[in-house]
């Protein structure tokens, strides 16, 4: 029984770690492109982060971002992958509750589940309240 | 100074922080957010949104390795992710009520104090400890391929452990950065986790800790794209070689590194409290 658990705990390990490889190279490539369309437009203007302006609403709410993104700014595809960036944790913590599900370990599905569920209380509330 | 010049020296310096944040499992917020705020005079509210960002890619792409190779540990850091995600729900009610500052001059301090205590490595029989009835019960116990093969491990002192989570997790709610120097520190001193595991599990969880209080800080309009283009460009590059680094380093030497970081980082925390500043 005890090499069956570590073999599955390791399986998990691998599918775990391949989730969190896919989430952070998709973002890396939407940033990246990104990025590329934004220093096109604007990378020989100047800068200036001294003063905080706050993001205009279009980048600050995910309805806006994946408009701005549509519309081709580079800013908005930017905005975008970091969506995805911060999906990758949230997507990690909810596969889990499926992953110790398959292992029948119903103590860690609940902890998972706990989790999941403070996360999103925090992500989806904040959004809400600012 | 150009858009296309900053952001290639932004990206530099992300490269540094997300190689020193998956090393020590800290994240890249301790060097980030000084370099934005003191040396390229971005404000305050802006570097915090970019060092948010990094910690997510440096946890997430760190991870991805260590999970793999068998470093970090899930069960671990699934339990005691209970305990930082409601901390830092606490902290962030918490924030409204009282006195950051003093929190921060308290932190530092604490952090100082600890950097000593986390140069020293574990002696032999310290490190041959019988299971905590806890540990056993919540499946903790593991095993991780040390340089000289692989080596099991009893973690030890669970609710203690537990609720220095909470308070890591109420830190990071209160001041926004930090909260992997006592994830680390609860594993290493308290539970008596081995320091790699104890680092790379820091790792894994600073994501989720940082994804958390992420839809507030995009709200509120502090994570600029063109700030954080380079910087997860930057920081994932960084993290990426921190990996390959940390897999083979004798672990005395990754000590010396952390205490090195968490003693800059309890001097940052010194400074925001006094100065009101970063």
């Amino acid at each position: 029984m005890a090499s069956d658990r570590s073999w599955t705990d390791r399986r998990m390990d691998l599918i775990i770690g391949n989730l969190l490889r896919s989430g952070v190279l998709l973002s890396a490539l939407v940033v990246l492109f990104g990025g590329v369309v934004y220093l096109v437009g604007h990378g020989e203007s100047h800068t200036d982060y001294r003063v905080f302006r706050g993001e205009p609403s279009g980048l600050r709410s995910v309805g806006g971002i994946l408009q701005d993104a549509l519309a081709f700014n580079g800013t908005g595809i930017i905005q975008f992958g970091l969506l995805l960036l911060i999906a990758t944790p949230v997507a990690r913590v909810a596969f889990s509750i499926f992953g110790f599900a398959e292992e029948h370990d119903r103590l860690y599905v609940v902890v998972s589940s706990i989790v999941l569920l403070v996360l999103a209380y925090s992500l989806i509330g904040s959004m809400w309240s600012a | 100074m150009t858009v296309l010049e900053f952001s290639l020296l932004v990206w530099a310096g992300s490269v540094a922080a997300g190689f020193l944040g998956a090393l020590t499992g800290l994240g890249g917020g301790v060097v980030l957010v000084p370099m934005l705020s003191l040396l390229l005079g971005v404000d305050i509210r802006y570097a915090i949104g970019a060092s948010l960002v990094s910690v997510i890619a440096t946890s997430s792409g760190a991870a991805a390795a260590y999970v793999r190779e068998g470093f970090s540990n899930i069960r671990i850091g699934m339990f005691l992710e209970v305990a930082t995600t409601l901390g830092a729900l606490a902290g962030a009610t918490l924030a409204v009520h009282i006195s950051t500052r003093a929190i921060s001059i308290v932190f530092g301090l604490v952090l100082i104090g600890s950097a000593f205590l986390s140069r020293r490595p574990r002696t032999k029989s310290e490190r041959e400890t019988p299971p905590d009835p806890f540990a056993s019960r919540l499946r903790l116990n593991g095993s991780f391929p040390d340089v000289d093969g692989i080596r099991n491990y009893n973690v030890q002192r669970v609710p203690l452990g537990w609720t220095l989570m909470f308070g890591a997790g109420t830190l990071s709610g209160l001041l926004g950065i930090g909260s992997g120097a006592m994830k680390v520190l609860a594993m290493d001193q308290a539970m008596r986790i081995p320091f790699k595991v104890s680092t790379t599990t820091s790792n894994f969880m600073i994501g989720v800790t940082a994804a958390a209080s992420a839809g507030v800080y995009l709200a509120r309009g502090y994570i600029d794209p063109g700030l954080a283009m380079p910087v997860v460009l930057g920081v994932l590059a960084g993290s990426l070689l921190g990996t390959r680094v940390l897999v083979k380093a004798e672990t005395k030497w990754l000590r010396r590194v952390f205490s090195m970081v968490i003693v800059v980082l309890g001097i940052e925390m010194l400074y925001k409290g006094l100065s009101g500043r970063i």
